[in-house]
């Protein structure tokens, strides 16, 4: 059998991230991917937060082909017939060095395949493997139709669906419960529509969540992100909501309905929609994150379930090279100690609890929970639309004062028993 | 009028693999299925039944999400990604 130091299943954002490191400290690696290039089976919402990976590989973001910056955040929640949307702008969003853009991955991927390969990684394109190879109880390599790669450490980076590393054994299979389905259109719009759409700066982007009657009452939300001359438009929907509904609303109807939706249609007139894509997301939390380490093989990214949906942020490609930058670390040093066992490569769950990574999903455990309370999607993003209609609605009537109208319908929407306990299991988040 | 789903699975990129990534055993979803959840998951809208009632894929549209899979409680699809250099090639996303 064919041998190399290290194999890294899977060109997407974590696989690279270990391979630029490996390659860059003078390792034999070689990347697999299914696609005709990277970022050809990738999907994001999306935006990339950078601001956490600043210190990993300093010298790529400054020249990534990112989309735009995010100096906008929107979110909307949605009544019938009404909606309230809320504007966060600051300029410390996009100040010096911003702290997110929005992004492309069939752009951002493929780019960054190209920096591997000029640190003298071999990235395969086209190159599905069949299945991760292992010898008592060790991973030794992989296989990919006939042939037979050996490798000292396999990097498992294989995306969300696990279907090599459950095969194997390394990490369950991915339960409904704790997977979303993200999917989106891409539609095209000058630029300058995009800028004038959404009151931006030259360049400058912003991102828009809705929460509400667009998913039914199912976990989820509609998002929009605009990229150079484009947006993304699509929706997030758990897995476990959409299918234990029993009134046959078909997944791609919802967003063809959001599409029409009156504040929806204005943002996206004269568009050309050029793409349609969808991608399982890994919702799960810190509780699914499986064994990141064992005899010969370490995973990471969306295999690891390293992905947080707090609601109106949402991460996860972050984590990705940030796993990615510490699986390097971890090789590296078991190449050192001529020891890629388990204990060899025990240092990569370490370097992810010390980091924001595992930290910031543990902080967010309960996140997760939280979000299976369908009042989340339904009754407060309704509630706080009709709590400012009221206010601002004037008819012949004589009116009650401003406190009294907001007052009562605080009263009736946000101090019951069921809103009472909501606020009661927040303060676990 | 939104646009129809065929029309935009039409803007895709496929590459056609010569085999079906995914095989459904039909005896599975006549005897053990209940919810028939892969009609309504499925963003692509891929799957319906034939004139004989048996559950069919589309698969050739498939945008590789595995949605379907993991709703499939009575585990009735084999569903691998597809082979070599084929399926969905995002350009844009």
């Amino acid at each position: 059998m064919e041998s190399v130091e290290c194999i890294v299943v899977g060109g997407g954002l974590a696989g690279l991230s270990a391979a630029y490191g490996l390659a860059e400290a003078g390792m034999e690696v070689m990347v697999l991917e299914r696609g005709d290039y990277s970022g050809a089976k990738n999907v994001t919402g999306g935006r990339l937060y950078v601001k956490p990976i600043r210190g990993f590989y300093p010298e790529l973001w400054d020249e990534a082909p990112f989309e735009r910056p995010v100096a906008r955040e929107l979110v909307t929640m949605m009544a019938d017939g009404a909606h309230t949307t809320i504007e966060i702008a600051s300029d410390r969003f996009t100040a010096g060095k911003p702290q997110s853009y929005t992004i492309v991955r069939a752009k951002l991927d493929r780019w960054l395949a190209e920096k591997v390969t000029e640190k003298g990684a071999m990235v395969v394109p086209n190159m599905k493997v069949d299945e991760l190879l292992r010898k008592d109880g060790r991973v030794i390599g992989i296989r990919a139709g006939d042939d037979e790669i050996g490798a000292n450490v396999v990097i498992v980076a294989e995306g969300v669906l696990r279907l090599l590393s459950s095969a194997a054994g390394l990490a369950g299979e991915p339960r409904a419960k704790h997977h979303a389905l993200g999917y989106k259109e891409i539609i095209e719009l000058p630029a300058g529509v995009i800028e004038d759409r959404w009151r931006l700066n030259p360049g400058e982007g912003a991102a828009q969540f809705f929460m509400g009657e667009c998913t039914r009452g199912m976990m989820g939300g509609g998002f929009l992100y605009t990229n150079k001359d484009s947006i993304s438009l699509g929706m997030v929907v758990g897995m476990e909501a959409m299918r234990s509904r029993r009134d046959g609303t078909e997944s791609w109807r919802l967003l063809d309905e959001f599409k029409e939706l009156p504040q929806i249609r204005p943002l996206v007139a004269g568009g050309t929609v050029a793409e349609y894509s969808a991608h399982t997301v890994p919702e799960g939390g810190v509780s699914q994150v499986p064994r990141l380490a064992g005899d010969g093989y370490l995973v990471a990214g969306d295999t690891a379930g390293l992905s947080l949906n707090a609601l109106v942020t949402v991460r996860g490609m972050d984590f990705a090279i940030a796993s990615g930058y510490f699986a390097a670390e971890a090789v590296k040093k078991a190449k050192a100690a001529g020891d890629s066992s388990a204990a060899g490569l025990a240092g990569y769950e370490a370097s992810l609890r010390d980091s924001f990574v595992l930290k910031d999903l543990e902080t967010a455990r309960e996140i997760p929970n939280f979000m299976e309370n369908p009042r989340l999607f339904t009754h407060y993003p309704k509630a706080v639309s009709q709590l400012l209609e009221s206010i601002y609605t004037i008819d012949e009537r004589p009116q009650a004062g401003l406190v009294k109208k907001a007052w009562k319908g605080a009263r009736r929407d946000f101090l019951n028993v069921a809103t009472v306990k909501d606020a009661w299991s927040m303060r676990k988040i | 009028m939104p646009m129809k789903i065929d029309a935009k699975l039409g803007l895709d990129v496929f590459k056609l693999d010569k085999e079906p990534h995914i095989v459904i055993d039909t005896e599975i979803c006549k005897t053990v299925c209940t919810d028939e959840a892969c009609v309504y998951v499925c963003p692509a809208d891929l799957y319906e039944k034939d004139d004989q009632g048996r559950m069919t894929v589309n698969w050739e549209g498939c945008l590789e999400c595995g949605t379907c899979l993991i709703c499939c409680d009575p585990r009735a699809l084999t569903w691998k990604y597809p082979s070599g250099p084929f399926g969905v090639q995002y350009r844009m996303s």
